[in-house]
């Protein structure tokens, strides 16, 4: 076939492109628009089906089996889900006015730019391959269709850079994509005429795909039937078919397929495009769920068979099995067929070129360009001009360059590695995305510097595992790389990471970047903590539906701003013309009249952020509105009660719970403490009390007594000693009674010295008690004496054990029996324990009394029961010294019967260090 | 000061025998006939014996404090003209309050000023003489 002739034929059917895309926007204009339709929408989406499924395919059938289908699988399978996220997404996208993957990931967590710049980065990087197997694609069928004989030696000899037809091809590309693709500068209302056009190629390669089919089936074979038992004949084939999975076709590469197809499907840069921003009713969702599939069907349907055909066409030469589909036809002399077939492969290319350079350019001019001009000042200095031209020049710009990196990579690939999986390398690539964007809108906690980990850990491990390795110059140190590492460090093998073997390396790259990327993200988000705008943005995405309808009335902008200057600003983008249109729209909408020297509201500044985000990212829109906003950005309390009311109230109720429990808490401890204090005040008060009365009782005496010889001069020389006498004992009284005091406090507070020796309790006992017997004659008690012959020594303190038995000895004298006293002491060794019991017969002790008896003053509290003489502190005191001797003391009585006191000392616990004394 | 009323009877009670010691002297001195008690129920006996016009009656004391006694005798309408004064360490209001309550006349806090004592004595004695 002459070459003018597939010129011509190219150029009409690109010029026949342009008629649909006219024609469509005319229609638009006139208000009907064609791309409102649920089947145009699952058209454009079969932008996914490029030359690779149109050629590969086949090819890929011919020598691998069933395997080319894991990639139509995958999106088939996941295509029921897309209700629950393809859906939301496209909600989420239209109110925020997003328009690439990358806005919609810098968006989410919270506008950063550095979030858009690095997907936008990863999707150029992703993409860029993808592309130049479309280059590559149109070049060979262009060659292939005009030079057919020459094909094969041309590929095995390779190609000079000007007769290379992919140089011309990725040019005219980039022209036809700038026509076609940046007309306008914003995407307001959508790109209508690429759409149809898309959905026009998409029917193109369909057709084209199926009279080829037809033709293998029916004209060449005599249908299916015949041509698959013709090929079953075929030694390799057969075993292709029929023996147990070879090694690509094991269940687990079967899944990593499926699953970077579900993602690719949803996060390509073009399938985003189409999928999302030119969407233009998310309910064309529920349709496509189920149309899209179909196409798939359709087009996978006669790949087998014509890769079969193929095979016992060309049974020498299987390596040019991607062209079987152009090869069949033109081997067959149908030559129109041949040209159809072509058209159709130009059509899958060109489709997704174009929709991919230029959802790669905006996001290129959007979220990296536009940023770093913004960030270096450039467009702020030139206030005054339009730049919105300027804009559309850096757009069409990186349209050609990505065609020229993309030519660049095609022809500097080594041609003999790895083509095939190409179309997979890029898409393990954007399969990174998938944990931003579905953490992004399902999970709240996902925050940007997790997103920005997981993406960028995810990226190096792809760029490692299939890229790096793939642009390796053939040779001694590739291989070296490739079986022993980075290095030679083997756990850097680009086809076994970590010694993970046995994987074939598209399931080994997903494996591990996926799993470093979620890792990443999720690990990072729950360590770190996001900004207001991000938890306000988080918030948005994952509860869009809920949010949906109050989100256009709620302030996000606080602060005031004039009309002038949004005008300004507006028209510095969008153009001046455009800017009036979207202001007078606004103020018809609205029913208002827009001053400019007035201040504008937060809803004026809102649209003007979107009017903008659609033409130049979110991120960078936030960023120069915020320069005309006379107000910082939004505060944390004002965002949350804009958009988080929800979220707001749980967590104050929460944090009131907390607060109320913990003032429980307090009031609790409060309680406890003011009870505690109470005790401590009447204990307080008892003992100033008793303190009182006991001084005040010697005191009295000492006064009256010694008034009577201070008045009687004349006083019996008997009665004044007597008196004086008495006075003297008073005045030893209270010093005894100071003492007692500053001991009792002194124990209290751990300040007491002791002196500790071996002792003696026998000694102490009977000697303390033979000083009472004086006493005792003279009251007419009988004291009865109970002592063993010897009893062990203990360690303690002498002179406070003394007084321990001196204060029971001198209460039990004073309790008992007025008349016919009566006190026994028994001392005796039980139970390792020296027990000591002093008992009396006298008044005893009310039942209420006694478990109190040994506090402080606590026996003197109830005074009707009668008080015992002395200070009070006696039997506290007493109690005190044994505990701090290990020991225990304990009373038993009854009224009128007497009390019993016993006191239990321990033999073996030795005291050996006084600060050890403390007694609660 | 001197022996003028050798009928007129006055009981001392307190648990404090140099207490009891001092007022003895005093009264002896001033004149006045006499007995004495160291706690609540020896008091009461002792009232019964010796038929006292006047008490001088410590509060705070063993097996029966002076309120105590104070109201038990009031009940006896034998001795409802028996004049009682209180004479007590514990000096606040409630306790004053207390004394005047249980039927005591007179409220004195220890340690007491012994002109004082034989002159509110006295002058008692003195109106009820006449």
């Amino acid at each position: 076939m002459r070459a003018w002739v597939v010129l011509i034929v190219s150029f009409s059917y690109l010029a026949s492109l342009f008629g649909v895309a006219y024609w469509a926007d005319k229609m638009r204009a006139k208000g009907k628009s064609l791309i409102r339709n649920p089947i145009v929408y699952a058209l454009s989406l079969a932008v996914y089906c490029t030359a690779w499924t149109f050629y590969g395919s086949v090819g890929r059938a011919a020598t691998h089996g069933i395997e080319f289908l894991a990639i139509y699988i995958g999106p088939t399978l996941s295509a029921p889900l897309w209700i629950l996220i393809l859906r939301k997404i496209i909600v989420i996208s239209r109110s925020q006015r997003i328009n690439s993957i990358a806005d919609f990931i810098s968006s989410r967590y919270g506008k950063s730019s550095t979030l858009g710049g690095l997907v936008t980065i990863i999707a150029i990087v992703a993409i860029i391959p993808y592309i130049s197997l479309q280059l590559k694609a149109v070049s060979t069928s262009f060659e292939l269709l005009t030079q057919q004989n020459s094909f094969v030696t041309k590929v095995l000899n390779g190609e000079s850079f000007f007769a290379d037809k992919a140089f011309y091809v990725a040019v005219i590309l980039g022209l036809f994509t700038i026509f076609f693709g940046t007309r306008h500068l914003e995407a307001p209302e959508h790109h209508e005429g690429l759409v149809a056009a898309v959905a026009f190629e998409s029917i193109v390669k369909l057709l084209a795909f199926l009279a080829v089919g037809i033709f293998v089936c029916f004209f060449l074979f005599d249908g299916f039937g015949d041509l698959f038992s013709q090929a079953m004949e075929v030694p390799d084939l057969h075993e292709m078919y029929n023996s147990s999975p070879s090694s690509s076709l094991r269940p687990w590469n079967w899944f990593w397929l499926n699953l970077i197809s579900m993602f690719a499907i949803l996060f390509l840069p073009r399938q985003f495009h189409v999928a999302v921003v030119e969407n233009t009713n998310p309910n064309h969702v529920k349709k496509a769920i189920w149309l899209f599939p179909l196409y798939l069907l359709l087009i996978n349907i006669f790949v087998i068979p014509i890769a079969l055909g193929g095979r016992m066409f060309f049974p020498a030469t299987p390596g040019i099995a991607d062209t079987y589909v152009l090869q069949l036809p033109l081997e067959n002399g149908q030559n129109l067929l041949a040209l159809l077939v072509y058209i159709g492969g130009l059509s899958a290319s060109t489709s997704m070129v174009i929709v991919a350079t230029i959802a790669l350019s905006i996001m290129a001019s959007n979220n990296l360009i536009v940023p770093i001009l913004l960030r270096t000042s450039i467009i702020k200095e030139s206030f005054e001009r339009d730049i919105s031209s300027r804009l559309m020049g850096i757009r069409r710009l990186v349209i050609i360059s990505i065609l020229m990196i993309a030519y660049a990579y095609f022809s500097s690939l080594g041609q003999n590695r790895s083509l095939v999986s190409i179309g997979l390398i890029s898409f393990v690539g954007v399969a990174q995305f998938a944990p931003s964007v579905l953490g992004g809108i399902f999970w709240r906690g996902g925050n940007r510097k997790g997103a920005i980990a997981g993406l960028l850990l995810g990226f190096i491990v792809w760029g490692f595992t299939l890229p790096f390795v793939s642009l390796l110059p053939d040779g001694a140190t590739a291989d070296s790389i490739l079986e022993n590492g980075v290095f030679g460090w083997g756990i850097f093998r680009p086809y076994a990471l970590m010694g993970l073997e046995g994987m074939d390396q598209i399931s080994h790259a997903t494996f591990w970047s996926l799993f470093v990327n979620l890792g990443a993200y999720v690990f990072v988000s729950l360590l770190t903590s996001p900004s207001a705008l991000e938890h306000s943005q988080a918030n948005l995405f994952v509860n869009i539906y809920q949010l949906e309808r109050t989100y256009q009335e709620k302030p996000i902008w606080k602060g005031k701003a004039y009309l002038f200057d949004i005008e300004n600003l507006l028209a510095r983008f969008l153009g001046p013309r455009r800017t009036e249109t979207i202001l007078n729209q606004y103020a018809a909408e609205k029913g208002i009249k827009l001053t400019k020297t007035k201040e504008v509201d937060f809803e004026l500044i809102n649209h003007a952020e979107k009017q903008l985000a659609g033409a130049i990212g979110a991120a960078s829109a936030r960023l120069l509105i915020s320069s005309v906003v006379k107000e910082e950005p939004p505060k944390l309390r004002e965002v949350m009660e804009a958009l988080d009311e929800t979220h707001q109230l749980m967590r104050y109720s929460k944090e009131l719970e907390q607060k109320s429990d913990e003032l429980r808490r307090a009031s609790e401890k409060l309680q406890l403490a003011n009870a505690r204090l109470k005790e401590m005040d009447k204990l307080k008060n008892d003992f100033l009390t008793t303190v009182t009365h006991e001084l005040r009782t010697p005191i009295t005496s000492i006064r009256a007594l010694t008034t009577i010889v201070h008045d009687n001069k004349d006083l019996d020389e008997a009665k004044r000693h007597e008196f004086l006498g008495i006075v003297i004992k008073e005045c030893e009284r209270i010093s005894r009674l100071i003492n007692q005091v500053l001991d009792l406090e002194k124990m209290e507070s751990g300040h007491a010295e002791w002196n500790l020796t071996e002792v003696d309790m026998l000694e102490i006992v009977s000697s303390t008690a033979s000083s009472i017997k004086g006493i005792c004659k003279e009251r007419n008690i009988k004291l009865i004496e109970n002592y063993p012959d010897s009893i062990p020594l203990i360690i303690g303190d002498r002179d406070r054990l003394v007084q321990v038995v001196m204060n029971l000895l001198s209460n039990a004298v004073k309790f008992c029996d007025h008349e016919k006293g009566e006190i026994k002491v028994t001392l005796e060794l039980k139970e390792e324990k020296i027990q000591l019991m002093v008992q009396d017969n006298g008044i005893g002790l009310k039942k209420e009394v006694l478990p109190y008896i040994f506090d402080k003053f606590s026996q003197f509290t109830d005074l009707k029961s009668g008080r015992p003489h002395g200070s009070g502190l006696g039997l506290s005191i007493t109690w005190r010294i044994v505990h701090l001797h290990k020991g225990s003391i304990s009373v038993e009585s009854k009224e009128n019967h007497g009390a019993s006191f016993l006191v239990e000392l321990p033999l073996e616990k030795k005291i050996k260090s006084p600060s050890r004394f403390s007694v609660p | 000061m001197s022996a003028t009323i050798p009928q007129y009877r006055i009981l001392i009670v307190d648990d404090e025998p140099n207490i009891v010691l001092a007022i003895e002297f005093l009264m002896k001195q001033a004149g006045y006939e006499v007995a004495k008690a160291y706690n609540g129920l020896e008091a009461l006996e002792k009232v019964n014996e010796f038929k006292p016009h006047l008490i001088i009656l410590d509060v705070m004391m063993p097996h029966m404090d002076g309120f105590e006694v104070a109201r038990t005798l009031r009940q006896d309408d034998s001795y409802f003209n028996t004049k009682i004064i209180f004479l007590t360490a514990q000096g606040t209001d409630r306790d004053m309050a207390k004394g005047y309550g249980s039927g005591g006349d007179i409220y004195l806090t220890k340690p007491f000023d012994n002109k004082e004592l034989t002159t509110i004595v006295q002058e008692i004695t003195e109106y009820e003489l006449n």
